[in-house]
Formats: structure tokens, C-alpha cells, sequence
């Protein structure tokens, strides 16, 4: 993985110094909330419903075990003992103090870690494949292009104050593990018939309150104008994207609006001009990213062979296990979704564990999902059993990956100050009610947001719930339908909203319905398409 | 008309008033302009030439545009005097050098010692601007 | 009745307004009447607080009740978490909130 040099050290170091000052001068009284809130939210410090919440960054999601265990060493020292590992592979703190900010940033710092850019109006965390080097079906590994996007897009001095959010992501195989065509850039590496990498650009994609599944707008960028093809994307939108409402500010809605050949067009003269500028990284600085994350020294040899005869163990290898590149070797998913538990939450202990699990099995390296679980990509197939024990030992081996139990849910009323409804014990509830039938549904992404601006994208949830307030009181609408990968589309809402007791029912009416009537080896949502939502409306509304 | 407080040219000033982008186009002897966030930086690019002076405004520093007017006009290659003015607030001026602004006039003038750190606080930047400086990517492979 | 809460600009912490100062319980909330926008100018500015504002509440027989389930969310904490709220030992705190 990526290890910083002096400038990138050097970066960090000034950003906590920048910090410490602002967050002085706040104190004093020299500058107002209102002048300090944008400073401190590209920091990554939200002002929530508790306390302070920090959101820390982890580009691609990639982690080694000592930034495990600072991440753990954090949630000890300023907060209450754990953390919340989010939808954009990035982990959250619920109860920062201010005063402490500039005291974590600069310990984050020292294990080449940072908050940097994790809100405000600015190109936030770009996200990957949480399998990324470690699956046969990529063309390369897509990380090298986000570390080059992360470090353009750092303090870039142009695009500090943009209408609103800018969220990309970077894959680099057929199979859309990232919910690409759901960000404002996603990115596809793809090679062409001569063999040549270049990266196929989707823009105007998100959530939200307008959902909108990005259009291809160049197919082919050659690899060496990713960065200047970024760049002239992003000034067309901070140029002209919306600032007159904040709902109508992201650059879904321009794209939209202007239609995709206009917004191309305007890309197009953007990027001409662009070009003539040089700003585009050398390839040798591509080469230089890469090489940092070269394959880890895989043996050769090993066996391919795994001892099921433990059944739980067994379980869990056929859940959560993913076949990787290298004979003898597999990718681990740990599931931070316990039956009941709260989805993402990790304690202290447990973030300290799987970072010490992943320097141990993993080559050093770990992998935060945006379905908020951990992958150890890495992990010899003799090693597996040992590694699942101890992960059962501390509550991490639920074996119930993409199932039902594996909900994605934002932290809701519970804990964020923009939620309408808790998303929380919802999901709990629906975890306990369908475990017992989770493994026979298979699979089935259920994701629950407690408001519209739906961080916990249930607009592409095989079963979507969306938390509203209905005058004074928590209600929560059904979707069904939505999907992520390849095949994106977003879900339908089935009618009237639920209350708390009601919802859960009516996902568990929803799954009744799949059981009944799916053929072969169909997953909920190939029955879905397959039936459509009439039966599932007839038999949750009667 | 708020002060000039930071300027970091040798030339002198012009004291010509900036009119706006629409009042320029029609008078053949300005030499200042002023630029609104919904302008478009380009409608200047004829003129140029006789150009001394573009006061970029920031009527709410959270509205970005001016950053893009700044770097599209030096990108194009003016070279006179580009001064932001409006709500420009110490956080801000070091991004707004960088795009190109060389003399700065907030509404609220700024404490001094905030804003020397504010300039000098990043040595190395990772991609390149309008200020010329090398981004560190160039330094690692020359 | 008329009540402001914020948040302590130092820890982040949910505050009440008691006629004095700011305290973590929101029983020591008190009526603000028509003087919300006077205290909360003069408090934002002092800095004992952030980001305050006025909700309404009722007295009940448990105390001062903010009318929002969100605020009530902020007076006891995390339903899910229990024993994050400021009444660990207390059962029936989350039916409160609700």
C-alpha cells in the first residue's frame, strides 16, 4: 500500500499545524462559527447530535495494522471505545471533543493518516474495490489512479469551495464492487485492443434526494489525461454547477439539466485547453504509486484445500469468502454486522484485533467495504481456520456477507443531526427477526437511511428503507429493487410508509414473498425483476 | 471600497474604478473590471491587452466561482493586477494566491500575523496552479 | 413552554439553558419566553455554547419534555447505546425518548 514520503508527511503535518490554529483562533473568538464551520468540516469535523464526530480518512479504503490500531488507539483515548465504519470505507468518532481535534489530527498524522477533506464543499474520500489486488477479474488494480486522484484533489486550490460534495470512485473490472455509477466522478480502468489502459468516465451519479445512475460521458480518457480530464470536469461544475439551492447543488443535477452531450461538450473545450497546460502527473509518478502496490510476496505451492468438517467454520467460508487470484490464498470478509448488532460500530478491542489479524494473515493489509465490514485480502487458505477462531472470539465471524444480516445502515436519529428517523434499531430488529431464515433467502442488500439525503443508500437496496417524519413521529418507506454493480438501478417505493413494528414486518413479508416464488437458483432481486412489485404490494398492503 | 491590504506586485496601482464586465465591453479606454461570480471570466480574453486591473469579487466566501475566473485568466496569460475583494477571509487568501490572485482587499480587514502564516503555512503543494509553483510530483521525478 | 439547547463549544456536549448558565441535564432547561434571540445572540457570542437555538417543551411529570424527538434524542443519548446515555441505569429511558 501507499507509504507517504517527506512532501506527503510534510502535507499532513502543515494541515494539523493549519488546524491547530484555526481551531485556536475559534476558541478565542477571532473568527465566528459560521467562518470556522467550511475549515473545520475539511477537516472533517461535524458538529452532531452528541458532540463533535470525526470523520477520518481511509483513501480506498486500504489499511495497514498500525493505523488499525491507532484507529483503535483513538477511539480509547478522545472517545467512548469504538468507532463506526461508514459507506465511504472512511471511520467515524461520535463524541470529539473540539479542543482534542488538532491532538488526533497530529496522532493520525503519525501513521501517515488524516481527516482531510471528509466534508465540506470539496473532493472528499475517493473510494475503490475493497477487493482490489486481490481478484483475478481486474484489469489492474485501481488504487494506484486513487492515491494519484487523492493527491490532486488535496488542498486543490481551485476546488476548495464548490456548490457541494464531490464524491468519486475508481474500479478497474467489469464487476462494479464500488457502486461506481452511483458518484458524482466514478471511474472504469479499461484497456483497449492494443492493450492501452485508459479510464472511462461516468459523472452526475448519486443519491440523495434525486437519485441518478451517472452516464457515460467520455468512454475513453487515455491514462495519462485521467488527471487533466478530472480537472476539466470539475471546473465546468464549479463554473456552473447550481448555487442558488442547496438540494439542487450537486453535479447530478447539472449534468441533467445541461444533458449529458452538453455537459461532455462543455468538458470537451474545458479539457482542450487544459491539455495545452501540463498538468497532468508523469507517467513516472504513476509508476512510482504502482509499485507501492505491487502483489505482496505470495508462496507458491500452498494448498488449495480448506478443512470444512468444523460447520460453522464451513459457514462462514461459504459466506463470507471470496476466491482469490492466487492459488491458495482467499479474501476474508469480517462481518461487523452481528444479529442485532449495530451495522459498522468496532470496539477499541475489536479495531485493535483486526489490525493485528491483518498484519499477521493478511500481509499487513486490511480493507474497509462501503458495506461497512473489513476484508483481510490476503489470507493463506492453511491460516483460515486459525484466523476465523479468533475472529469468533471476539464476536467478528457472523457469516452472513451481502445476506440479509449484513444491513447497511447510516447512524440515523440516534446520532445525526440531519436524520429524521433512527435507521438503527430498525435494522436491528430486522437482523433479529430474519436471521433464522437468512442463509436460505441468500442474498439480499438490504440498506436502511434515515433521511433523504440517504448515506445509507437504500435508493440501491435490493430492499431500501428510507426513515421519514410523518408529524412528529418516525415512519419508514419500503423500496425494493435497487442494485449497485454493473446492472445499477435504483429501487421503487412499495407505498404508505410503515411505523417501526410495521417496517419490519413488511421486509419480512417482502422476503416471504421471494421464498414463494423464486426459481432455481434466483436471488431476491432476479425475482424481483422477475415479477415485478405487484405480488410484493398485494401481499404487504393486502 | 474596501482597502488593498495585501499586494504583491512592484507596479503601482491603477486608480482607475473596476466597471463591470458589461460596461468594459463598451468602453474602449477602461483599464479596470470587475468580475461577478455568474460572469464568465472568458468574455475577457479580447481585451486583454488593455486590462490593468480584474477585481474578482467574493460576495460569500463559500461561492467558489472566482477561483476558476482567477486561474482561467492567468492560464490565458494576463499579467496585471488580480485582486480579490469581497468577503475574503484569511483561510482563504492562501488557495486565492494560488490561482493567481496577487493583491487581496477584504470587506473585514485581516489580522496581519493570521495571514503571513496563512501564506507561508504550505511550502509544497501537490498540483499545479497558477502561481508557477512546481507540485511535488515534479520535484520527486524533476 | 420555550427552551434553548446548543452544544459546548469546547467538548461538543448537549447543553440546556437554566437561566444562568448552560447544563447537561434538560431538566434544568427553563421558559426563555420571548428573550430566546437575546440569550442566544449574547450566548453564541460569549462562546459558553455553539450553534444553540429554541424549541418548544412541556413540563411533565418527569421533567422538562423537548417537543421533537430529535432533541429528546439529545437530552439522554444514543437509544442504542444505553449505556452512552446520561441514564445508564435506567430501563426505561429510551421509552422517554419515543
Amino acid at each position: 500500500m501507499y507509504k507517504y514520503d517527506t512532501y506527503d508527511q510534510q502535507q499532513v503535518n502543515a494541515r494539523v499545524e493549519e488546524f491547530r490554529d484555526q481551531v485556536r483562533r475559534r476558541l478565542e473568538g477571532h473568527i465566528t462559527e459560521d467562518q470556522f464551520k467550511p475549515l473545520r468540516l475539511m477537516n472533517g469535523l461535524y458538529l452532531q447530535l452528541h458532540a463533535y464526530m470525526l470523520r477520518v480518512a481511509v483513501p480506498y479504503g486500504t489499511l495497514s495494522g498500525a493505523q488499525m490500531r491507532m484507529l483503535g488507539h483513538i477511539a480509547d483515548k478522545y472517545d467512548r471505545g469504538y468507532g463506526h465504519f461508514t459507506t465511504r470505507q472512511n471511520i467515524q468518532y461520535n463524541w470529539i471533543k473540539l479542543e482534542d481535534a488538532p491532538d488526533i489530527l497530529a496522532d493520525l498524522a503519525s501513521v501517515e493518516m488524516h481527516a482531510i477533506q471528509t466534508s465540506g464543499n470539496c473532493i472528499r474520500n475517493t473510494t475503490s474495490d475493497q477487493y482490489a489486488g486481490a481478484v483475478a477479474d481486474e484489469v489492474v488494480d485501481p488504487r494506484p489512479y486513487a492515491e494519484l486522484i487523492r493527491q490532486w484533489s488535496t488542498f486543490h486550490p481551485e476546488f476548495s469551495f464548490l456548490p457541494r460534495k464531490f464524491k468519486m470512485a475508481v474500479i478497474a473490472s467489469d464487476t462494479d464492487r464500488a457502486a461506481m455509477r452511483l458518484h458524482d466522478i466514478g471511474i472504469r480502468i479499461v484497456r483497449n485492443e492494443a492493450g492501452e489502459l485508459g479510464a472511462a468516465f461516468y459523472v452526475g451519479g448519486g443519491m440523495g434526494r434525486t437519485p441518478m445512475i451517472a452516464p457515460c460521458i467520455r468512454e475513453w480518457v487515455p491514462i495519462d489525461q485521467m488527471i487533466t480530464y478530472s480537472e476539466a470536469c470539475l471546473r465546468v461544475y464549479n463554473r456552473y454547477g447550481r448555487r442558488d439551492n442547496k438540494y439542487k447543488a450537486r453535479i447530478k443535477i447539472l449534468v441533467h439539466e445541461l444533458g449529458k452531450d452538453e455537459y461532455a461538450r462543455q468538458v470537451e473545450e474545458e479539457f482542450a485547453h487544459l491539455l495545452t497546460l501540463s498538468i497532468e502527473p508523469p507517467l513516472a509518478e504513476l509508476e512510482r504509486i504502482k509499485a507501492q502496490f505491487a502483489d505482496p510476496p505470495f508462496e507458491s505451492g500452498l494448498s488449495d484445500d480448506l478443512d470444512r468438517s468444523d460447520p460453522d467454520f464451513a459457514l462462514w467460508i461459504d459466506a463470507n469468502c471470496l476466491p482469490h487470484k492466487r492459488p491458495g490464498y482467499i479474501a476474508a470478509t469480517i462481518s461487523l454486522k452481528p444479529v442485532g448488532g449495530i451495522p459498522g460500530d468496532a470496539s477499541a478491542d475489536q479495531i485493535r484485533l483486526m489490525g493485528d489479524l491483518a498484519e499477521r494473515y493478511s500481509f499487513d493489509e486490511c480493507r474497509v467495504t462501503h458495506a461497512q465490514n473489513v476484508v483481510l485480502p490476503h489470507v493463506r487458505k492453511a491460516d483460515l481456520f486459525a484466523l476465523w477462531q479468533q475472529l469468533d472470539a471476539a464476536g467478528l465471524a457472523t457469516a452472513n456477507l451481502d445476506q440479509i444480516g449484513d444491513i447497511i445502515a447510516c447512524p440515523g436519529l440516534d446520532y445525526c443531526s440531519l436524520a429524521n428517523a433512527r435507521s438503527i434499531p430498525v435494522a436491528q430488529k430486522i437482523s433479529q427477526r430474519l436471521a433464522g431464515k437468512a442463509r436460505d433467502i441468500g442474498e439480499l442488500k438490504l440498506k436502511i437511511s434515515g433521511c433523504i439525503n440517504a448515506c445509507g443508500h437504500h435508493h440501491a437496496g435490493h430492499i431500501g428503507i428510507l426513515g421519514v417524519d410523518k408529524k412528529g413521529v418516525e415512519n419508514y418507506q419500503l423500496l425494493l429493487g435497487g442494485c449497485e454493480g454493473a446492472d445499477t438501478s435504483l429501487g421503487q417505493i412499495t407505498g404508505p410508509g410503515f411505523d417501526e413494528d410495521g417496517i419490519v414486518d413488511a421486509v419480512e413479508t417482502a422476503t416471504g414473498v421471494y421464498l414463494s416464488n423464486r426459481q432455481g437458483t434466483e436471488r431476491f432481486i432476479d425475482t424481483y425483476r422477475r415479477i415485478g412489485m405487484a405480488p410484493f404490494k398485494e401481499a404487504i398492503y393486502g | 471600497m474596501a482597502e488593498v491590504q495585501f499586494r504583491f506586485r512592484a507596479d503601482e496601482p491603477v486608480a482607475d474604478p473596476a466597471v463591470t464586465v458589461d460596461a468594459f465591453g463598451d468602453q474602449t479606454n477602461a483599464a479596470a473590471v470587475r468580475l461577478e461570480p455568474g460572469d464568465d471570466a472568458r468574455d475577457l480574453l479580447p481585451h486583454l491587452e488593455r486590462l490593468q486591473l480584474v477585481e474578482v469579487n467574493f460576495p460569500v466566501f463559500g461561492d467558489g466561482r472566482g477561483y476558476s475566473s482567477a486561474r482561467i485568466l492567468r492560464e490565458a496569460g494576463y499579467s496585471g493586477e488580480l485582486r480579490a475583494v469581497g468577503e475574503v477571509l484569511v483561510d482563504q487568501i492562501a488557495a486565492m494566491r494560488r490561482c493567481g490572485f496577487d493583491a487581496f482587499a477584504p470587506d473585514l480587514p485581516l489580522d496581519p500575523g493570521d495571514a503571513e502564516a496563512a501564506f507561508s503555512r504550505f511550502t509544497q503543494v501537490y498540483q499545479p496552479a497558477a502561481d508557477g509553483h512546481a507540485p511535488i510530483w515534479q520535484l520527486r521525478h524533476g | 413552554m420555550k427552551i434553548l439547547t446548543g452544544n459546548d463549544l469546547k467538548t461538543g456536549a448537549v447543553t440546556w439553558w437554566d437561566g444562568v448558565q448552560w447544563s447537561l441535564h434538560v431538566e434544568d432547561a427553563v421558559d426563555v419566553g420571548e428573550h430566546a434571540d437575546t440569550i442566544l445572540a449574547r450566548e453564541q457570542a460569549t462562546r459558553r455554547v455553539n450553534a444553540a437555538y429554541a424549541i418548544e417543551a412541556v413540563k411533565d411529570e418527569d421533567g422538562v419534555r423537548p417537543a421533537h424527538i430529535k432533541d429528546r434524542i439529545r437530552a439522554l443519548g444514543p437509544t442504542v447505546r444505553p449505556d452512552l446515555t446520561l441514564k445508564p441505569a435506567d430501563p426505561a429511558a429510551g421509552n422517554w425518548v419515543i
